[in-house]
């Protein structure tokens, strides 16, 4: 029963007013990209023990999808951020870094 | 013609009592609410202060929410609703806003009496103490399986909007959580 | 035996008395006993029987760690299974049952087992069950599950209530002793937001029996001054009867509140499950005696020595007239000298210990107590009842030097602090050499979100034993977490205590310590699941050296125990066998609840008509009032259909369907879903979610649309209607709105963010009534409206809106069955007024309401897809022949990449065609076409399934869609489709538009 804040409307919510939405910062592959790249798009997923970035919205909120980085481990959230957003801010990396010396983004 | 609300002013009776409060005018405002066009033509048509973040501004019938950083919600009686999208509409002409009459797509409840913030606690995963929410504040989360909005309005008051489907669940739940002898006695 | 004593019981009021019946017997108790407190009182050793040999057992504790004493309490709708008596307070009228024997608790035939415990061992299920195969299914099985289980499901339906509460506290205090008090005032005076629970009806925890005195104060006098102060802090709450249960991520705990069960006539609910988030999370629980192991050591009588004095001070029982007490530890003395105080008898302290010498000690010696230093129990004499102890050598296998008679066995192996609740969500543990138990280790704490301790622990669940420590702990712990919190401590003077000096205590874990296999065959571990000394070292034996393996190989702490009173000795036991240190064997996970709470307080509110949402439409009222048969879909409830007079469903249905193609039909269409999407970009994005082209959709238009995931599989489907250059109208299917809405708001917040489109949900804004039928268009004629309503000012695909009959609606010239038919919409306050009035003026067209499964033949009769029935999550529009709604001009659209793999573009992808049965007959639900040979399974081979069947009332015959193998180029071969009597059904291929295929009935 995690908490996380909301960076859109600010309240820090209960898991249950929250959805799950999956490994954030996926590049969406469309026509004209190989099978490989589609394959990586649709079906790779990172499930790392440790610093991961996810999806969530805030369903039963201000609906919003927003980003955050969580340690699956410890569960520990570094950041909650924009979901428009291609890849991690360097706010949020340094937030990281800062509690995971040895974790470097790939 | 007569209107029909969700439940015709369905009220539960005790100590805390819930009612439903029958058809209420209610419009989704969204766009970009830093625009100062969108926030005069809201604010001018409705004769209300524009709300900060979970905010929420009230005038006797009508009140202003902030929903989301896109999104308002405008509260006015039944019948000014039409008249206020397209006065608000006409406003906004030609600009990146939606202006949408969602009146009858809600119901709206009243909680009233000495345990009525009790009542929302035992449906609501948020923090009702009286220190981390009162009056003025617009909050939306879920009771219990649905989605809601609710805010404080007077002392020992809360109102309630939902969507009109769902308004016999709120309805019940609340009467449920309201019943005489199950007052917590936290708050 | 056991009886109450004529004076004392600091718990009871002797003033009011209590009837209860147990087993139906009449007893008497007093107001503030617990149920174990007055069966003892009334002479009533045995309380139940054993899980696997059937055992008598006895009550061994006095409160959450009661192993054997599980009893059901109350009667129909108010009864409850497995509920411990040390827990449950006695109220006038209760009625209590033993579990677990039969026919009666004194003659029980299942004790059989215990005669022949050599043939059921560690693992015995899994050894003997195993083979023949089928005869577990058929034999074993429902043999061991009629043996299995403790109590017995309740009959009737529960006819309490229940809760849920949600509440947000800076610093959450588990446990309501001194320590947990202590731990209040320090958190309270920093002004920070504190709940205190304590899961017993009474504060002070153990300090009142232990004689301990704070600041001059008995601990009485100290604990009611405490609580009088907690009341006055604005910012504490304080609640007993109350448990913390289990500790969650982030600081998430659950808190079970008992609110009538010790009063059930009393209104209101009888649990509350409170749903705490606490910043900070204080763990006050306290420690657990720890039994030894004796043979014998489960016979009735044979008690922990806290259990023991618990009884006569708390509630003026005497367990028995002679209790020798077995100890490797001090603390037990304080048993002998409560027992003394009350004018029992102790013939003896067995003390495994070679050297005595702590204060209380010295105490019992000065009043003439006979202590024998260095020694253990060999045996316990006695069958249902403690008839004696022979008395052995600890440091011998056992070899009797006397027998001492005594009715009771108070044994003490030393405590464990209570690690539940920190270890629920990761806390660690350290072993403490000392004490020989498992306390937290406070560097390894349960981490919060941002990454820092969440929960500390204060008094003996921390390990400390003496008062001034317990103290000393609690209020550091408290000051750790206020300040953890936010707020700033202030300072706590120590107290001064009236602690003695304790000798340290000498781990035991077997007695005597070389006791041979016979013995070990009775010493029980774990009294619950029938474990004993030789079970684990059996499982060592055969190899089992996880702990977490053994634990389920043997069951040790398995079902309530959860570790409270077994564990602790059955992993020394288990370190033993191995030959390691018991730090290295670890401990097996402690899982919440800490004890079981019930499921009616999971549930909370959610039973009966709020077990979830039902979602009504504005015309709902009127469905139930015409008789309708409701059938979910999704959370709403739509008419199936609507029986008159006695009618069958089917003949209701077949009504409806021939009413409508004849004449008119009416339909409740209001769940359809409806979206408005609007912006500049609103053309684009509509373009990207549809596999069809909705750019070039003029205002004033309706098109038909797919909707595909990005893995290219249909998702949702229905007329998309362009308002204005802008904006559009988006249908969703029944029950798809939320999910559709969810997947446009995603793509426009995640993906295509700089796009100018803006989406909002009005499904429940409208009411939305289809009028259908050659009449449809004479009924709107004759309700008048201020738009054109001919065939060429509203033609098909079209929609116009304006006044219609008077009402605010929006008309969509659209058809699901094929006949002239409009989709009317007006806003859902007007919608019932607005189906009145088309009944009432559509009585002359016989206009006829009809359900969904009208509306599901209907375009079945049509060939019209359904999302659900042709699709399942694994299907492309290009299976369903749908090749014409999918643009071949648009570069992308969701799914377009995906529906290019090579297995979306394989031939052989089983394709949508109508179906006929040769017989007339209805093809069965989820039938295959079969086809010839057998897979590598050796199952047969398919070529195509049924998607959709039904008995067509308008041609008088069945008729189905199935996807099949090159289906659309077989047509007119007959294949054979399989029923559920194993025969095959002779069926033809046809084109999936059984009726009216020109069209010509819905375009007029
Ligand atoms: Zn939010």
């Amino acid at each position: 029963m995690l908490i996380l804040e909301c960076p859109y409307c600010g309240v820090t919510a209960d898991e249950t007013e929250l959805a799950a939405g999956g490994e954030a910062h996926l590049k969406r592959f469309g026509p004209g990209s190989s099978d490989e790249e589609f394959e990586g798009y649709l079906f790779h997923r990172q499930n790392p023990k440790g610093v991961h970035f996810e999806r969530w919205r805030h369903a039963n909120g201000c609906g919003k999808w927003f980003h955050a980085a969580r340690c699956t481990a410890s569960l520990e959230v570094f950041a909650t951020y924009t979901a428009q957003i291609a890849e991690p801010p360097a706010e949020v990396i340094a937030a990281i870094r800062a509690k995971r010396p040895d974790w470097s983004p790939e | 013609m007569s209107k029909a609300s969700a439940l015709m002013g369905a009220r539960s009776d005790g100590a805390t009592m819930v009612e439903e409060m029958g058809l209420r005018g209610m419009i989704t405002v969204k766009g970009d609410l830093s625009d100062i066009d969108l926030k005069n033509a809201v604010t001018g048509t409705s004769g209300l202060d524009f709300p900060a973040q979970r905010q929420i501004s009230t005038v006797e019938e009508r009140a202003l929410a902030w929903m989301a950083p896109d999104e308002l919600l405008l509260l006015c009686p039944h019948d000014e609703a039409d008249q206020m999208v397209a006065t608000i509409s006409r406003h906004l002409a030609g600009q990146f806003a939606t202006v949408i009459n969602v009146s009858d797509a809600r119901a709206m409840f009243r909680v009233s009496g000495p345990d009525a913030r009790e009542v929302l606690a035992k449906l609501a995963p948020v923090d009702l103490h009286p220190d981390s929410f009162g009056p003025g504040e617009m909050r939306r989360t879920r009771l219990a399986q649905v989605a809601a909005a609710i805010w404080q309005s007077d002392d020992d008051e809360f109102l309630v909007v939902c969507f009109r489907s769902v308004a016999q669940y709120v309805f019940d739940i609340l009467s449920l959580s309201a019943q005489d002898g199950s007052d917590v006695g936290y708050f | 035996m056991s009886t109450r004593l004529s004076s004392g019981g600091r718990l009871v009021n002797r003033s009011a008395t209590c009837e209860f019946t147990f087993n139906g017997k009449r007893f008497t108790g007093f107001e503030g006993d617990t149920l174990a407190s007055a069966l003892l009182a009334n002479g009533q050793t045995l309380m139940g029987r054993s899980f696997k040999y059937h055992r008598p057992r006895g009550v061994v504790a006095s409160g959450a760690e009661e192993p054997n004493a599980l009893m059901g309490i109350g009667k129909d709708g108010k009864f409850e299974p497995n509920q411990r008596a040390t827990t449950a307070e006695l109220f006038d009228g209760m009625q209590a049952t033993t579990q677990n024997h039969w026919p009666s608790l004194e003659l029980d035939v299942g004790a059989v087992n215990s005669a022949l415990p050599r043939f059921l061992p560690a693992g015995f299920y899994y050894k003997t069950f195993m083979f023949p195969r089928p005869f577990w299914k058929h034999v074993f099985e429902p043999v061991i599950r009629k043996s299995a289980g403790l109590g017995k499901a309740p009959k009737d339906r529960d006819v309490d209530r229940y809760e849920h509460f949600y509440a947000f506290v800076d610093v959450l205090i588990v446990g309501g002793g001194i320590a947990g008090l202590q731990a209040a005032l320090t958190a309270g005076a920093s002004g920070a937001r504190v709940l205190l629970v304590e899961q017993t009806a009474a504060w002070g925890g153990r300090a009142a029996v232990d004689g301990v005195e704070i600041d001059g104060q008995a601990a009485g006098e100290w604990i009611n001054n405490t609580i009088q102060e907690l009341k006055n802090m604005s910012n504490v709450r304080i609640r007993t009867r109350a448990m913390g249960a289990g500790v969650y991520d982030h600081g998430y705990s659950l808190v079970y509140e008992r609110l009538t069960d010790h009063a059930p006539e009393t209104g209101g609910p009888r649990h509350r499950l409170w749903r705490v988030r606490a910043t900070q999370i204080i763990t006050a629980t306290g420690a657990i005696e720890r039994p030894l192991s004796f043979a014998g050591n489960d016979i009735p009588g044979v008690m922990l020595a806290s259990a023991v004095r618990d009884y006569v001070v708390n509630w003026g029982v005497s367990p028995g007239d002679r209790t020798v007490v077995v100890t490797n530890n001090d603390d037990a003395y304080r048993t002998a000298l409560a027992l003394l105080d009350a004018g029992l008898s102790v013939p003896a302290i067995i003390d495994a210990r070679a050297d005595v010498t702590g204060d209380l000690p010295q105490a019992l010696r000065a009043r003439g107590v006979d202590i024998r230093t260095g020694t253990g129990i060999a045996t316990v004499k006695g069958g249902k009842t403690v008839a004696g102890v022979s008395v052995c050598a600890q440091a011998g296998e056992g070899a009797a030097t006397d027998e001492i008679a005594c009715d009771v066995v108070a044994m003490s192996g030393g405590w464990s602090p209570v690690v539940h609740l920190w270890s629920h969500c990761g806390g660690k543990l350290i072993w403490d050499e000392d004490h020989a138990h498992f306390r937290p280790d406070p560097d390894r704490a349960p981490v919060t979100h941002d990454g820092t301790a969440f929960v500390r622990t204060a008094g003996a669940a921390h390990g400390t034993m003496s008062t001034l420590d317990v103290l000393d702990s609690a209020a550091k712990s408290a000051i750790a977490a206020v300040e953890a919190a936010g707020f700033k401590a202030t300072q706590h003077d120590l107290p001064l205590t009236n602690d003695v000096v304790e000798a340290p205590m000498s781990p035991v874990w077997m007695m005597p310590q070389g006791a041979g296999p016979a013995k070990r065959m009775k010493m029980w571990l774990d009294y619950q699941n029938d474990v004993k000394v030789s079970d684990v070292m059996l499982a060592a034996q055969e190899g089992y050296e996880s702990v977490e393996h053994t634990k389920r190989y043997t069951t040790l702490g398995m079902a309530t125990d959860q570790g409270k009173l077994s564990n602790i000795n059955g992993l020394a036991t288990l370190a033993i066998a191995l030959n390691e240190d018991i730090p290295q064997v670890g401990t097996t996970t402690f899982r919440p609840p800490y004890t079981p709470i019930s499921m009616g307080s999971i549930a909370g509110e959610a039973r009966h008509d709020v077990f979830q949402p039902i979602r009504r439409t504005p015309i709902h009222e009127w469905h139930e009032a015409h008789g309708a048969y409701m059938e979910p879909v999704g959370q709403w409830r739509r008419p199936y259909c609507y029986p008159r007079n006695g009618e069958s469903h089917d003949d209701a249905v077949a009504r409806e369907v021939l009413a409508t193609r004849q004449s008119l039909g009416l339909l409740d269409a209001s769940t359809l879903g409806k979206i408005i999407v609007k912006g500049p970009d609103a053309a684009k994005f509509l373009d990207m979610l549809y596999t069809n082209m909705m750019s070039s959709l003029k205002p004033g238009k309706c098109r038909y649309g797919l909707m595909c995931n990005e893995n290219g599989f249909l998702m949702d489907d229905g007329v998309v209607v362009r308002l204005d250059d802008e904006t559009f109208l988006v249908h969703t299917t029944s029950g798809g709105a939320e999910h559709t809405h969810g997947h446009m708001e995603d793509w426009l917040q995640c993906e295509w963010w700089d796009w100018k489109v803006h989406t909002v949900n009005v499904t429940e804004q409208w009411a939305q009534i289809a009028v259908v039928g050659p009449n449809a268009r004479k009924l709107l004629e004759k309700l008048g409206a201020d738009f054109d309503l001919s065939a060429e000012g509203l033609p098909f695909m079209g929609w116009s809106e304006g006044k219609l009959g008077g009402f605010d609606a929006r008309v969509f010239r659209i058809s699901f069955s094929g006949e002239l038919s409009y989709e009317i919409a007006v806003p859902a306050s007007q919608g019932r007024v607005f189906w009145d009035a088309l009944h009432a003026e559509g009585a002359e067209f016989n206009a006829t309401a009809y359900g969904t499964e009208a509306l599901h033949i209907m375009r079945a009769e049509k060939g019209f897809i359904m999302i659900g029935d042709e699709t399942d999550g694994t299907v492309i529009p290009q299976d369903l022949g749908l090749g014409w709604a999918i643009s071949k001009k648009k570069e992308d659209y969701l799914g377009k990449r995906a529906q290019e793999r090579s297995h979306m573009t394989d031939p052989k992808r089983w394709k949508l065609v109508g179906l006929e049965t040769l017989d007339g007959s209805v093809l069965p639900d989820g039938s295959y076409a079969v086809a010839d040979g057998t897979n590598a399974n050796g199952q047969g081979n398919t070529q195509g399934r049924v998607t959709s069947t039904y008995h067509s009332p308008t041609l008088g015959k069945g008729i189905a869609m199935g996807l099949v193998l090159n289906g659309p180029d077989r047509m007119g071969e007959t294949i054979q489709f399989n029923k559920v009597d194993g025969s095959t059904v002779a069926t033809k291929i046809v084109n999936p538009v059984f009726y009216d295929p020109e069209g010509e009935k819905q375009n007029v």
